[in-house]
């Protein structure tokens, strides 16, 4: 058995750069602080590429199967012998996956941003926090137990929290890294019930005893219970709740586009291609649990997703700022990956839907990551983020718009690229398990296509705007994460995931089914060849589509609305009657019983202090004379 | 009860009426090195009624640490920090009263005390406190033996000999 | 011999001794003066402890060293507080008690 221990190591370097970094980033150069982070994270990167290589094609296998590796595991809290808390590394094909799209993702954006945040305030801020959430992520990734997990999820949300929150004294930055807390934090409490109810149930945390197909863990629980679902199913409601927050899934998804307030680095880095993934590795986690105790847990998995991502398209369509566009695409992304996993079931070619879902999470992570530093350079040249200010952009940035081309083909499922592959194989697993999951999707990849592209041709074609100033190519630390994610876009389509990546670890026999294959590339180059002639030239198309169906328009534009309805309910409802009545109490009950106290005390003490005259023989005078009273009270009145 | 009194009783008398006369003129006086004075002659008058009592070691230690050491050190401080021949206002009148109130009433009370409680007189033989005696109780531990305390005296000394010189040592102005 | 003298009469004057030192202690502005009401005190109730030690146990010798190391702790006392009025006599050019009540409310 090959030694896995130093897989530790991974998570251990970016908090150790995050140490160094924090504690003395004020006193270096700004550059050495970037370039100390990036080192960091190319050691990790290295490091995860040799496991992920270790894993795959060096370990002996039972039976034919990947199995699950428990590298390195210590106690942390103890309760008692069967209630404790352990920190380690657990390695299987889905972990050592996402090492390799964390690692990569940020290795990337840590060069990106070394020429993107250039002279910013707060530069080696920046990359502490950068190193602190690669941690975070690693040991989410790496968890060997759901209580672990729960502890680096709830990091990355701190992590990520500080991130959008990068620019503070921006009023709107502030307000939407609060928001993206609280929302997440919410979801999160649904998280830490499901665990509660989960390990209630089970007696463990342990995932490796949790995912066990034949253990005793998988099958307790399974009676009825409430609402006609067993204990079981509920607790992995619950779970998916904490997944739907982090992953952004309707109705929770309010904060992901706010969350673009942050660097755009973060944003591709955390709300593209690793944080907001987290639901979905949580339910791949899980996912034997789900599929055999709960299968009514991942038909609302499926459900939920396949609804965000149609939600999430119509609303894309309409934006104009451009990091909005790719937010709501991330949404719509992440809810194909909560179809795939949710019309999944274990094993064999039932198991299909989890291989593509992971193999769309892999492919998703290149490309939006791509397009989201695409976008950063764009912004970078242009100093807006509005695609009306775009146009013609193509002439002042070649590199820039030839790998942001490939990575709109990419997403727009072009055959032979990555996401073409991926999508497809989401889409056959939809395709025989749920026909209306699956045209509603293939809707979905529709609309995919023709929002990418109406965002591309508006930047780089349609009219030539003015600039202030000639828009310039990024310097080469940008351009090169750019082109190597590029290449990543096109080939990653490649890896034989089947073989890889399944759901009990068995190699799976999956090929291109044409019958679904056909539909889904015409449906696609029907949405590119829409957007090409709407937007490849100034016309006014748009504007009349946009007031023939003015309820829908209007109505997307202003994202359904979904946060004045969360607004009216906290501001109107929860503050005016919950909260103002409890600060009210607070205020005058508690605080005032408080007050008193203290007041009362106060003019005592105030009456009082002329004793305390300083004046020594006074006090032994008091002292004497006390000293004998006592003497004449005890002798002479209470003496028996 | 006849009235012829011993040389025993003599002495006593002349020792106890020294104390009491001079411990209140001490602190009556209101000439400070006057007061000083009084005090050396209560001191000695003290180590007689040891030398008395059979205790001849703690009577010598009484007239050089007492009368020879502290009353020394109390006179040099007194030409330090007043002239010789200052003479103090009278104290205030109220203070005065309650000072003789409550010492007045405390020196009865325990007096009073003193006089209704019966002493029973130790019956076993008297030691003699010779010096040889008293040595080895110093140094020896167990019963009757006193090690610990002397060498705890023996910090405190030191200590309270730094703590002298740092407290009077002038603070260098700048 | 020494039976002729009641023990009373011992404490009698040590308890005089001790009230004259408790009044100077309370009278007393200058502090050098109520330095030597205490050690009035102190030496009453060594007296005190002499005369139990030879009356009621005169077959040990606690009373004795206690005594003795009263001497030996008011020497220190003495000097120390003798150290503490030069210092107070340096910052307020006077000894008077009433003058040192810094340490007030």
């Amino acid at each position: 058995m090959t030694d896995f221990s130093y897989t530790i190591l991974i998570p251990l370097i970016p908090i150790f750069f995050f140490l160094i970094i924090g504690l003395t980033g004020h006193k270096m150069k700004p550059i050495i602080s970037g370039l100390i982070g990036t080192t960091g994270l190319s050691i990790a990167a290295i490091l995860s590429y040799f496991t992920a290589y270790q894993y795959f094609f060096n370990t002996e296998k039972i039976d034919g199967a990947y199995q699950k590796i428990l590298a390195f595991n210590t106690v942390w809290i103890n309760f008692t012998d069967k209630l404790h808390v352990d920190m380690g590394v657990l390695l299987d094909p889905i972990s050592v996956m996402m090492l390799i799209v964390v690692t990569t993702i940020s290795l990337m954006v840590h060069i990106y941003s070394l020429g993107y945040m250039k002279g910013e305030k707060g530069f080696a801020r920046f990359y502490a926090f950068l190193s602190l959430f690669s941690f975070s992520m690693l040991g989410l990734v790496l968890a060997t137990n759901i209580f672990q997990m729960y502890i680096f999820w709830e990091l990355v949300g701190v992590s990520s929290f500080l991130l959008i929150g990068f620019y503070y004294e921006k009023p709107s930055a502030v307000s939407a890294s609060k928001k993206a807390f609280i929302v997440t934090r919410f979801a999160d409490l649904g998280f830490l019930i499901g665990i509660l109810i989960l390990s209630f149930n089970t007696g463990t945390f342990d995932f490796i005893s949790l995912t066990d197909i034949h253990g005793t863990a998988i099958a307790s629980g399974s009676g009825i219970a409430f609402m006609g679902l067993s204990t079981m199913t509920w607790s992995l409601i619950f779970v998916f709740i904490g997944g739907a927050g982090k992953s952004a899934m309707f109705p929770l998804h309010i904060w992901l586009p706010d969350a673009m307030e942050g660097p755009t680095p973060v944003s591709a880095l955390i709300h593209a291609a690793t944080m907001v993934v987290a639901g979905v590795y949580l339910v791949a986690r899980l996912f034997p649990v789900y599929a055999i105790s709960a299968p009514d847990g991942l038909t609302v998995v499926a459900y939920v997703g396949s609804f965000s991502s149609l939600f999430a398209a119509v609303i894309a369509c309409t934006q104009y700022d451009i990091k909005r566009v790719l937010a709501f695409s991330t949404m719509s992304q992440i809810g194909y990956m909560m179809v795939g996993v949710g019309v999944s079931r274990y094993g064999g070619h039932e198991g299909l839907g989890f291989m593509a879902s992971m193999f769309h999470l892999f492919t998703h992570a290149m490309f939006k990551a791509l397009l989201f530093l695409g976008a950063g350079a764009i912004i970078h040249a242009v100093h807006s983020n509005v695609m009306t200010d775009m146009g013609g952009l193509r002439k002042y940035l070649p590199i820039t718009h030839i790998t942001f081309l490939i990575a709109c083909l990419t997403i727009a499922g072009v055959p032979f690229l990555s996401a073409f592959f991926s999508k497809d194989e989401i889409l056959t697993a939809a395709f025989h398990h749920n026909k209306l999951i699956f045209f509603v999707q293939l809707f979905v990849a529709g609309l995919t296509a023709f929002y990418m592209f109406r965002l591309y041709f508006r930047i780089f074609w349609n009219r030539d705007t003015h600039y202030h100033h000639t828009p310039h190519e990024a310097p080469l630390t940008m351009s090169i994460p750019l082109m190597f994610l590029a290449v990543a876009s096109i080939f990653a389509g490649y890896i034989p995931f089947s073989k890889l990546v399944t759901s009990d670890g068995l190699p799976l026999e999956a090929h291109i089914e044409w019958i679904v294959a056909i539909p889904s590339i015409i449906v696609g180059l029907l949405g590119i060849s829409i957007a090409f002639v709407m937007y490849k030239k100034e016309t006014t198309i748009p504007q009349k589509i946009g007031s023939s169906f003015k309820l829908l328009y209007v109505g997307a534009f202003n994202k359904f609305y979904f946060d004045e309805i969360y607004l009216f309910v906290t501001k109107k409802i929860i503050f005016n009657y919950i909260s103002r009545p409890v600060a009210w109490f607070d205020r005058h009950v508690v605080d005032a019983t408080m007050d008193g106290i203290a007041w009362i005390t106060n003019a005592v003490s105030f009456r009082i202090k002329g004793l305390q005259s300083g004046q020594v023989q006074q006090y032994a005078f008091v002292f004497v004379s006390s000293a004998i009273l006592l003497g004449i009270l005890f002798i002479y009145l209470f003496s028996i | 009860m006849d009235y012829i009194l011993s040389g025993n009783q003599i002495m006593f008398i002349l020792f106890s009426a020294m104390i009491v006369i001079f411990s209140i003129l001490t602190v009556t006086s209101r000439r400070i090195l006057r007061a000083a004075v009084y005090l050396l002659l209560v001191l000695i008058s003290t180590s007689g009624l040891y030398f008395m009592l059979n205790y001849q070691f703690l009577a010598a230690v009484q007239l050089t640490l007492y009368a020879g050491g502290i009353v020394v050190l109390i006179i040099f401080s007194v030409l330090l920090t007043s002239h010789i021949d200052e003479k103090f206002e009278s104290p205030a009148l109220l203070k005065k009263v309650y000072g003789a109130i409550a010492s007045i009433l405390g020196a009865v009370l325990v007096i009073n005390t003193l006089l209704s409680y019966t002493f029973i007189p130790g019956i076993e033989p008297a030691k003699d406190v010779n010096m040889n005696l008293i040595g080895n109780s110093l140094i020896s531990w167990g019963e009757q033996g006193y090690a610990l305390p002397f060498e705890l005296i023996s910090i405190l000394l030191l200590a309270a000999m730094i703590a002298a010189i740092v407290v009077a040592k002038k603070v260098k102005t700048k | 011999m020494h039976t002729v003298i009641p023990i009373e009469y011992f404490l009698v004057t040590a308890t005089l001794m001790f009230f004259a030192g408790v009044y100077g202690f309370i009278t007393r502005k200058n502090l050098i003066t109520i330095l030597m009401s205490v050690e009035l005190m102190l030496n009453a109730v060594n007296i005190i402890f002499i005369a139990f030690n030879r009356y009621l146990y005169p077959g040990q010798l606690e009373g004795h060293f206690f005594a003795l190391f009263v001497i030996a702790v008011a020497a220190a006392e003495a000097a120390v507080a003798i150290a503490i009025i030069i210092n107070i006599y340096r910052n307020f050019q006077s000894i008077d008690v009433e003058e040192t009540d810094k340490m007030k409310y």
